[in-house]
């Protein structure tokens, strides 16, 4: 279990048991991880949400950078509670103001990630929120806008992390949190 | 349908609400002043009483469902739906949704779009209420308010953290048969 305890807190069987597997989507072979089933059930969604504030509120975070679109629906209600500010980790020209922007590679080409010019600042703490990791691209990414502008990533947080593909490795020594593993 | 209307008038939380909301101009094309909601997203203060407010008009409304509209109502509805106990249901753009889905479409200013939702997220008889950041035309509210009744909701409210007063002169006459609720009383945008 990627949260390094020795026992499994028992609210992770209802969160896991929740979330949905689409087979070969978006593509043939793909088994996706679809999070919306365990938004319809309030326990295993509330349940998420504490277990991410229960280990982040005592950390002095003041940022929880999100990631579009699943990030978004995790982040917000995490950064109310702990009392940080959210942070929309966006695709291109989504943002209004001025952005600053990471280009990270896809299985084919690449794409690009902003934020908002301001948004942080040098010094805070923060965390990055994802539902969840695959190769671990799009998070490096966001990890990277942030520590341009001087900002410590504390820790990237997950619902689910996808076995096999490297994703913990590609952050290197930044600490990744998960809940579930999936292969 | 606004805030002041709704009984809301001299909240003193709104004033922080309305001052932490930034107003980009020519965004995302010239003649349009865009609201940003992202600038109250980082004054904790503001973002935590724009949900409080929700909250506290929502709760004892027997709401099982709220309902958010990509990308921007996944900012507000979560934290609401946590808050009164009700299951979350984003609406989403076409071929993000994994499972079967429902489809609408609406109307934009040059074309049309499309919103889904998944098959069996919500069942008949079930009290819905809709959230996104803003509202202009109601196009994609209306969009939102179809599919939740083509499954046999009742969608109870729209609610809106801005509601644009005039859009090129008129507000979409088709959100007029469903109460609609904005925290934010933006002006007239010329």
């Amino acid at each position: 279990m990627a949260t390094g305890d020795e026992q499994q807190d028992p609210r992770i069987a209802g969160i896991s048991s929740a979330i949905r597997v689409i087979p070969n989507f978006p593509k043939p072979g793909i088994m996706f991880q679809d999070i919306t089933t365990m938004l319809l059930d309030t326990k295993a969604f509330k349940d998420t949400i504490d277990l991410f504030v229960e280990r982040y509120r005592d950390k002095n975070i003041s940022v929880v950078a999100g990631v579009e679109a699943r990030g978004f629906i995790f982040g917000p209600p995490i950064a109310l509670a702990i009392g940080a500010k959210f942070v929309p980790m966006r695709k291109p020209n989504k943002l209004p103001g001025e952005v600053i922007s990471e280009e990270y590679s896809l299985e084919y080409g690449t794409d690009k990630m902003e934020m908002h010019v301001g948004a942080v600042e040098a010094g805070e703490r923060a965390l990055v929120i994802d539902d969840l990791i695959a190769t671990g691209g799009t998070l490096c990414a966001a990890v990277k806008l942030l520590e341009r502008v001087g900002v410590n990533v504390v820790e990237c947080a997950c619902v689910i992390e996808l076995l096999g593909l490297k994703g913990r490795e590609r952050l290197g020594d930044r600490p990744l949190f998960v809940l579930v593993n999936a292969t | 349908m606004f805030a002041a209307e709704n009984g809301l008038k001299g909240d003193p939380r709104l004033q922080g609400i309305s001052e932490a909301i930034r107003v980009v101009p020519h965004f995302p094309k010239p003649g349009i002043m865009f609201q940003d909601i992202t600038t109250l997203l980082l004054d904790h203060k503001a973002f935590k009483d724009t949900v409080d407010i929700f909250v506290d008009r929502y709760r004892d409304m027997d709401i099982s469902v709220v309902a958010g509209v990509e990308a921007r109502g996944f900012m507000f509805g979560p934290a609401i739906a946590l808050a009164i106990g009700a299951k979350f249901v984003p609406l989403r753009k076409p071929r993000k949704l994994p499972g079967k889905v429902i489809s609408e479409a609406y109307e934009l200013e040059y074309g049309t779009d499309c919103l889904e939702m998944h098959v069996g997220a919500v069942e008949r008889g079930e009290r819905a209420i809709v959230i996104d950041d803003l509202v202009a035309t109601g196009g994609t509210l209306s969009a939102a308010i179809r599919l939740l009744e083509r499954s046999e909701a009742e969608v109870v409210e729209c609610a809106c953290v801005i509601g644009l007063r005039e859009v090129k002169g008129q507000l979409r006459i088709a959100v007029e048969y469903r109460s609609l609720s904005m925290n934010m009383l933006r002006h007239r945008l010329t």
